[in-house]
Parts: C-alpha cells; structure tokens; sequence
C-alpha cells in the first residue's frame, strides 16, 4: 500500500523522460551477463587451485566489494582514460569507452563480479567432485562436465549469485558516475537520475524513481527467495 | 590385453609403491582403510598423477613418467565404479547410464541403454531419479553406467560397502556374473576379506602402499608369504616362534612346542594357525598324536550358525584360572559345540603340522 500511494503522489504532472529506467535495465542485463560468464570462468578456474596465486587472485576479485565505489570508479577511469592502458588500446580502434553507455556496464559489472564470484564459488565447492570425476572416466570434455554436471548441480547458489550480481548493477551509482557520467539519455541510470533529481530539488522525479528501484528490488529478492527456498530445488531431489 | 601396472606416489603418511599386472580376470584387491587401495584405483583411471611409473593397456600406454605420457581420464577408457556410485542426482537412470553414449546417435543410445540395464538386471527405473531407486539398483545403475563406455579395465571402489547386508550377497553374485562375461581386466578394491575371496581369481594384498602378497587366491589363503598378510587374510592366532630342532618349533606366545610340516626358513618369527583349522580330538583315539594339548576355555561368542571359543592352553587352574587372557581363538559349527560341551575337561585341541603357517615378519624387519 505505501508503495502505490508513493508512487501516486509522485506521479509528475510534466511528461516523465522513462530513458534512466531503460538504460538501468539494459546495462543491468548487460552487465549480469559479463559477470556471469567470467564469474563463473573464475571460480571454474580457482575450484581445483591453492596456493598463493589462486589466494592472490581471490582478494583481487574481491577488492570491488569492500572498496569504496568511487575508489573503483576512479581506478576504473585511470585505466580506461586517455593515457590509461586499456584506454590507449581502445584508441587504436577509434573507441573510447569514458562517458559513453559502455561504461555503465563495465562499471556495474566490476562492482557485481564479487557477488557472483563468491556465490558461484560457494555453490561449485558444495558438489561433490566425485561427480565431476565420473563424468571424466566416462569420456566427459572439461566444458561438459561443466554444463552438464557442475552447473545444474550448482544451480540453487548459481543463480542465487546472478540475482544478487543483478540488483548490485541495479544500484550501482559511484563508479557508474565516476566512469560514465551523467549524460540524459545515455549515460544516466536510475541512480544517477535520483542523485541529480535531489540535486537541482526535483523531488518528484527523485520519488518516481526511488519508488522504481525499491520495486524491482523487492521483486528481484522475492524472486530469488521463491526460487532457492518455497520452491524447493527441482523435481530430482524430490522422493 | 594384460592392464600392466607400476606406480609410485608419496602419499602423507607413507609411499604407495606397487607393481603388478593384471590379466582378462578379476583381481580383488584386499587391504585395511588407509592401505592405498583407492589412490591405486585413481592413479589407473588417470584421475590422480603418480610420481613415477607406467599403466598400460596392452600395448596402450595410460601413463608412462619416464615419457611424460598422461592420458587425460576420459582418453582412458577404464571404467570405474565409485565407492558410493556417484549417479549423477539431477539425472535419471537412463540419462546417467547414457552419459557415456553421447557421441552415439539417438535411438542407438536408446538400445544400448536398455540393453544395458537389461543386462545389470534392472527393469522398469530408467526414467527415475537416482534418489527414487534403492541402492542395490543404485549400485546397478552404476556398474551400467560404467560399462556403457565399453572399458578396457574396470575399476571397483567397495562396490559393495554401501549396501546392506542383505543385498550384499545379491550384489556379490550380480558381479560375478558380470566378471564373467566381462573378460578383460578388472580391479576390484575391498577391505572385506570374504568378497575379495569370493569375487576375485587372484588377489593383491596392499600394507600401507606395498604389495604384501600377489597371486592365486587359494595360495595366499593357504600359505600366507608373511605375519602381516596371515593377519589381513583372517588368520586370527599367532605367536612368536623359535626353532628347536629340524621339525620342531616352540610357540614362545603360547607356551608349548609343536612339530611342524614346512620347512623352517631362518627369516621365520612368527607361526600362526587359522581358526578353524584348530581341531577338537578325543581322548584314547588310539595312536599317539602329534601337537595335542589340553586346554581351558575362556569365554566364548557366539553367531548365528558358529561359536567362538577362546581358549588358553596354560592349566594353571586355582585362583588365577579367572584369568581372561587367551592363547587361541577356534571357530566351530554350533553343532561341533554341542558335541565338544558333552566331553570330559580339559579339552584337547589338535595344532596339525600341515596347518600350522611358519611367517617372518616382514614389517618388523624394514622399520
């Protein structure tokens, strides 16, 4: 009920530009994809490893959650800037990514990677490698002991993970401005809608749009509990 | 095609360092938990690597370090049976014994699907799950599944530690026919001294990482190389042994000296008798008897269809008779106990020299 009645009394009057909620969902869908493939890449890959590589290569992925957005943000705009390596490199192609709608995505993707890595990681350690093993002596390739074997008997925390990796992106405001800026109808997400919203004291739209993400939050997070809990987890772990 | 194997691995607590070769016939492989046994099965299937050694199939080569040849365990073909099957839960019996048909076309899969299950002798679970069947089908499944990718070698992990006893005996016999029809290598590991009897032709007796014994079963049953492999395969009475004259040796452990068929080698300890080789005679039966004692029981125990009886050959009687430290441990049918109870004390026991194992105690030795 409070929902709706926020969402009535901060109906505009004026037309509403919707152009921050489809850049939020098409960067967060874009953006859940990148993690998803190379969250799962990296915790395939970290699965069978110890040693200091492998531990190297768990804190680096998971700097982005305990940094400071903006520190990401700002990491992410040394590399991807004019003189930044990666930046350099994408010159040569006539790209630059700083303060485009590529951005978006490589900043909410970067922010998110840690949730999906640990999840994924979680979700693979609690399978049973003997699986894995009878799927090898059974002339199994790596890639499908992967999907047909790792991934369905992961799936609960998998997709758990990409939830999670999906409402991070959602929300994603520091290194989103930091990197892409605030450009209407291009680089401007629903966060970043809100922040300039307040900013120049347009409540209204600060409204709609805080009442737009609390929605789709709660949904996504309803969505994830129905799927992992009330659900059960499908019809082979039934008698 | 002959499954040669020589494999060196350091393990934490000691090296499994075995060589054997394995004909069309099934070996059992018998040794306490912790001997090595699995890692030995998980080297062969190439899903551990050993340090140094070579597994070859025939004139296939699985793993060779002196070449850096490690086939990946999906080249190998060696199927292997895991110690709790691992059916794959998210998959039905069908899709799981298919799981190694993939490159075959659909309906052919389909065939050698059911011929396979048809062959395991389990009907009418193919689109269940795993979780749906009992374990004698899990097991069965599994063994299915394994087969299904034609294997060169077949490895069993405990096949039967899972089930209950009831179906033990059902699964033992279901192995033994597929053994049968099988012919070609296969490594069955077990700690259970009567499956790795009953189920293999030849035997291996693996002590922390070394092969204690290699060869006919009937022979290491018969005539034990060492104290250790007389105590894996059953035998339950030993003492320290120390020699008198030519044919003569003195149990030091049970106090008495006993004539003995076998020659007595100088690397011989211990001498041992199984438990129920241990005869129960009569008095006054005529002529005079070799290595007959009187003796007093202890305690007994007893099973179902045998009795236990343990006996201490020392008459030392009084107050120290209490005394609940035995010498020997014969095992008779509860009909033999009854017609035992009927005679005259002290009992006699019969040790025959052609019963009696002459051991050296290899472990002693190398620590």
């Amino acid at each position: 009920m409070p929902l709706t009645a926020l969402v009535v009394y901060a109906a505009p009057s004026v037309p509403i530009d919707w152009s921050p909620l489809r850049i939020s969902l098409e960067t967060s869908v874009v953006a859940t994809v990148v993690t998803f493939v190379a969250g799962m890449a990296t915790a395939v890959w970290r699965q069978r490893r110890t040693g200091f590589v492998s531990a190297l290569v768990d804190g680096i992925c998971l700097l982005p959650l305990v940094l400071p957005p903006t520190v990401v943000g700002f990491f992410l705009l040394l590399l991807f800037g004019r003189n930044g390596p990666l930046g350099k490199l994408l010159m040569r192609f006539g790209a630059t990514v700083v303060f485009s709608w590529p951005a978006t995505v490589i900043a909410a993707a970067v922010v998110a990677f840690p949730l999906m890595y640990l999840s994924a990681r979680a979700a693979l350690e609690q399978v049973d490698s003997r699986f894995f093993e009878a799927a090898r002596t059974l002339g199994a390739s790596e890639w499908r002991v992967f999907h047909a074997v790792a991934l369905p008997l992961a799936w609960p925390g998998v997709l758990a993970g990409t939830i999670l990796s999906f409402a991070r992106a959602l929300g994603e405001f520091g290194a989103t401005l930091m990197l892409a800026g605030d450009i209407p109808g291009r680089t401007a997400t629903i966060p970043i809608a809100i922040y300039f919203a307040v900013e120049s004291d347009d409540i209204q739209h600060a409204l709609t749009w805080s009442a737009a993400d609390v929605a789709i939050s709660l949904a996504l997070l309803g969505g994830l509990y129905y799927w992992t809990h009330a659900r059960g987890r499908g019809r082979w772990d039934r008698r | 095609m002959p499954l040669e194997v020589q494999i060196e691995k350091r393990l934490p607590e000691f090296t499994l360092d075995v060589t054997f070769t394995c004909g069309d016939e099934p070996l059992s492989v018998l040794g306490p938990s912790g001997a090595g046994k699995t890692m030995l099965l998980r080297c062969i299937a190439g899903l551990e690597r050993a340090r140094r050694g070579r597994v070859a199939l025939g004139s296939r080569v699985l793993f060779d370090s002196s070449k850096s040849v490690h086939l990946r365990p999906r080249d190998r073909r060696v199927g292997m049976l895991f110690q709790h099957f691992a059916l794959f839960p998210n998959k039905t019996v069908g899709e799981n014994v298919a799981f190694g048909l993939q490159k075959l076309p659909r309906h052919e899969q389909q065939q050698r699907v059911t011929a396979l299950l048809e062959r395991t002798r389990i009907i009418g679970v193919e689109s269940r799950y795993p979780r749906q069947i009992s374990g004698g089908e899990q097991q069965r499944a599994a063994l299915a599944r394994a087969l299904a990718i034609d294997p060169e070698a077949l490895l069993l992990d405990e096949p039967l530690s899972a089930l209950d006893t009831h179906l033990r005996s059902q699964m033992e016999t279901q192995l033994q026919e597929t053994f049968a029809a099988y012919r070609r290598p296969a490594l069955l590991v077990t700690h259970n001294i009567e499956e790795a009897y009953r189920l293999g032709e030849r035997m291996l007796v693996l002590s922390r990482g070394r092969v204690a014994a290699f060869g006919g079963k009937d022979e290491i049953f018969r005539r034990p190389p060492s104290l250790e492999v007389a105590r894996l395969t059953g035998c339950k009475n030993f003492s320290r042994a120390r020699m008198i004259s030519i044919g003569m040796v003195e149990a030091v452990d049970w106090g008495c000296q006993l004539r003995v068929a076998h020659e007595l080698a100088a690397a011989v300890t211990h001498l041992g008798i199984r438990a129920h080789e241990i005869d129960f005679v009569e008095m006054n039966s005529g002529a005079p008897q070799e290595n007959v004692f009187p003796c007093r029981l202890v305690r007994s125990s007893e099973t179902p269809f045998r009795v236990t009886l343990y006996l201490s050959l020392r008459q030392s009687g009084g107050a120290t008779s209490e005394n609940s430290s035995f010498d020997l441990q014969a095992e008779v049918t509860k009909e033999t106990f009854r017609r035992i109870r009927e005679r005259p004390l002290p009992w006699l026991i019969q040790l025959r020299p052609g019963s009696i194992f002459l051991l050296p105690d290899e472990s002693s030795q190398q620590s």
